[in-house]
């Protein structure tokens, strides 16, 4: 995961998209959640965040 | 040095090896799973790769990709962002697959070629080529030019859908580049939909289709769908498709221009998907005659070099070729994305490592694009043995004869012969074979050997010396990737009653010498044989015309609607019991169907889904 996360700074950088980071993290973030629930259980998180 | 080149995870996957910037093997996967399009991770074509070269994953020097996944992923992201919140319900279904499995490529790729070289440092020796750019390099460090003007078009790789590009010696150069979502394969995919076919694989019956319709729709295409500058850099208007956002290609602002909705597949074909069919070709054609007439001027060159999925429309190609701008005009037998792995592998070795180019003379690098496995004559007979197959063994002289004597009775024969072909096309390796002379070949080979559609033409193999006296073209066309007509001389006119004919009732009135392999606009997709890169159909073709005076033969692939082409002689055998070919040609080996055991028999029709 760290390579990973590594690579995507480096591809921002190289394509000086750093306007990405956010979009970046929540996809990372909620779609990290949506992939490990399988969308079911997300509810619940997003009510607590918002 | 060696470096292995891959395609995978979106569409027809492959593996290629090169050897010092020599080819030494490429296959696509669904050759050997069987499975149509297979997009998974090419394991059976890079052992098949590597095999023939007789090394392990440990002796390659290099794995290069032919795509990078975050740019593609940068795109669709921005696209996303771009069209919000139409592309939601896209949104939805594409993301989880991105943040499961596409966004992490490097690792996947990684962890498929840790298994079979575990202590490869793979950090380091994993390589990304961008898609065009591989698209480019397949197009350009295989052909016989030390210097040529390159085009390449698809559908969309990461941002680019068009490249016009510069190869010199072992350098390539992209000029200029048509980002998506304006793009040439997709525009040409979105009649494919509203036409009725499959997008990605029905393109090719739509180039079919055209020459039976007339271009009614091309102005209005020009004026509404695309805005085409006379460089032939182009816009399209993006209101007409639902690419970018939905799940279809194209929306209701598209049928209400073209005056209805999209042919449901297998539906009844009308006049009216004819003309959409002559319509988007002829636009396709103008952009690309444009595009080809800026690049010549840009460049200076005489040569020209083709890939992309767009290059295999071989009608636009050989306009091309007839527009004059460039004088040669070399094109990737596997132009789509499957030769993105030779291209991806050939980028690496004279881009990266600035590996030296070797030309050979006038013969390109793709030794007739006959790159895949090959078996001995005493492995077919064991094979063919296991498979419960009767069969004679022959010499070759014998082997020509009575090819020729099932030919001249008007038989469907099937030809396994030597390396199996890289690429879409069937160029005498593994291929259906008939008497072009018959005016009912080309039904019979649609209806009761490969269970197609009745319209689809054939395409004729021509010995190159003969090629001048019976086509409209004196120029090498390997890998039928060029459409010229049959000289005047050989057509027959129709009757004004025949003329009169509607569509496809067209296509049974002969229109030449040849009818099997003449469209109803006399035109022909041809294959010119060289004694240099395929001697065994080049002697059949010589026999057939000492027997007929006919030096040419109708060549389809060797496979039914759906299924791959067949790759072993067991494939081979199956397609045959399964089908209404009557004779059987492995290596040295001849079968014929009424000698078979009736219970090996296969019900072949409905066996593969329709492409």
């Amino acid at each position: 995961m760290l390579s990973f996360l590594r690579e995507i700074w480096m591809f921002m950088r190289v394509r000086k998209k750093f306007w990405l980071l956010p979009i970046f993290v929540m996809m990372i973030l909620f779609g990290g959640l949506v992939v490990l629930t399988k969308g079911s259980a997300v509810a619940p998180f997003i009510y607590t965040i918002f | 040095m060696r470096i292995l080149g891959l395609s995978a995870f979106y569409h027809d996957s492959a593996a290629a090896l090169v050897e010092d910037g020599r080819i030494v093997a490429a296959a696509q996967e669904e050759r050997f799973t069987r499975k149509k399009h297979d997009s998974g991770f090419p394991h059976r074509a890079v052992d098949y790769c590597l095999a023939e070269a007789g090394v392990a994953l440990k002796d390659v020097d290099y794995v290069a990709f032919y795509d990078k996944p975050f740019l593609k992923f940068e795109r669709l992201l921005e696209t996303y962002l771009a069209f919000a919140p139409r592309g939601f319900p896209s949104f939805v279904k594409a993301m989880p697959l991105w943040l499961k499995e596409k966004l992490f490529q490097k690792k996947l790729l990684k962890d498929e070629l840790k298994q079979a070289a575990p202590d490869f440092d793979w950090e380091t020796r994993l390589l990304f080529g961008e898609h065009h750019q591989s698209h480019a390099a397949s197009a350009f460090f295989p052909s016989p030019f030390e210097e040529a003007a390159i085009l390449t078009m698809d559908g969309v790789g990461e941002w680019a859908t068009t490249s016009l590009a510069h190869g010199r010696g072992n350098r390539l150069e992209i000029l200029r580049e048509i980002h998506f979502p304006h793009s040439l394969g997709l525009l040409y995919s979105a009649f494919t939909y509203y036409t009725g076919f499959k997008v990605n694989s029905g393109e090719y019956k739509v180039m079919g289709l055209a020459p039976y319709g007339e271009p009614k729709y091309a102005q209005a295409i020009l004026d509404n769908l695309i805005d085409l500058k006379p460089d032939g850099s182009f816009r399209l208007d993006m209101s007409y498709f639902d690419y970018c956002t939905g799940l279809r290609m194209t929306n209701a602002k598209f049928d209400a221009l073209f005056g209805g909705p999209a042919r449901q597949p297998e539906q009844w074909m009308t006049q009216r998907e004819m003309d959409l069919a002559a319509s988007v070709q002829a636009v396709l054609e103008e952009v690309v005659l444009r595009l080809a007439k800026s690049l010549a001027a840009e460049t200076g060159q005489k040569n020209l070099c083709l890939a992309g999925g767009v290059a295999l429309n071989c009608v636009a190609n050989g306009k091309i070729l007839r527009a004059g701008d460039f004088q040669r005009l070399w094109i990737q037998p596997a132009a789509g994305d499957a030769g993105g792995a030779l291209g991806a592998a050939l980028n690496a070795y004279h881009q990266f490592q600035d590996g030296a180019r070797q030309l050979n003379g006038a013969l390109d690098g793709m030794a007739g694009s006959y790159l895949g496995p090959a078996y001995s004559q005493a492995e077919i007979e064991q094979r063919l043995t296991a498979a419960g197959a009767r069969f004679a063994s022959v010499d070759d002289a014998k082997l020509i004869a009575e090819t020729v004597d099932g030919l001249v009775a008007e038989k469907a024969i099937g030809w396994f012969q030597g390396r199996m072909e890289f690429g879409p096309r069937a160029l005498g390796g593994r291929s259906i074979l008939g008497d072009p002379r018959s005016p009912s070949m080309q039904k019979t080979l649609n209806l009761r050997v490969k269970y197609r559609e009745s319209f689809r033409p054939f395409a004729p193999s021509v010995r190159r010396e003969d090629v001048a006296d019976w086509f409209e073209l004196d120029a090498d066309s390997p890998y039928m990737l060029l459409v010229a007509d049959v000289v005047a001389p050989r057509r027959r006119q129709m009757t004004a009653e025949e003329q009169a004919l509607f569509g496809i009732d067209k296509l049974n009135v002969p229109r030449s010498e040849i009818p099997a392999v003449t469209h109803v606009d006399y035109s022909a997709r041809i294959q010119t044989v060289h004694a240099e890169t395929n001697p065994r159909y080049h002697a059949l073709l010589t026999a057939f015309k000492q027997r007929t005076g006919c030096p040419v033969l109708v060549n389809t692939s060797f496979n039914v609607r759906g299924e791959p082409i067949v790759c072993t002689p067991e494939d081979a055998f199956r397609c045959f019991m399964g089908s209404d070919i009557e004779m059987l040609v492995v290596g040295n080996c001849i079968l014929r169907k009424e000698d078979q055991n009736p219970a090996l028999k296969l019900d072949y029709k409905d066996k593969f889904e329709l492409d």
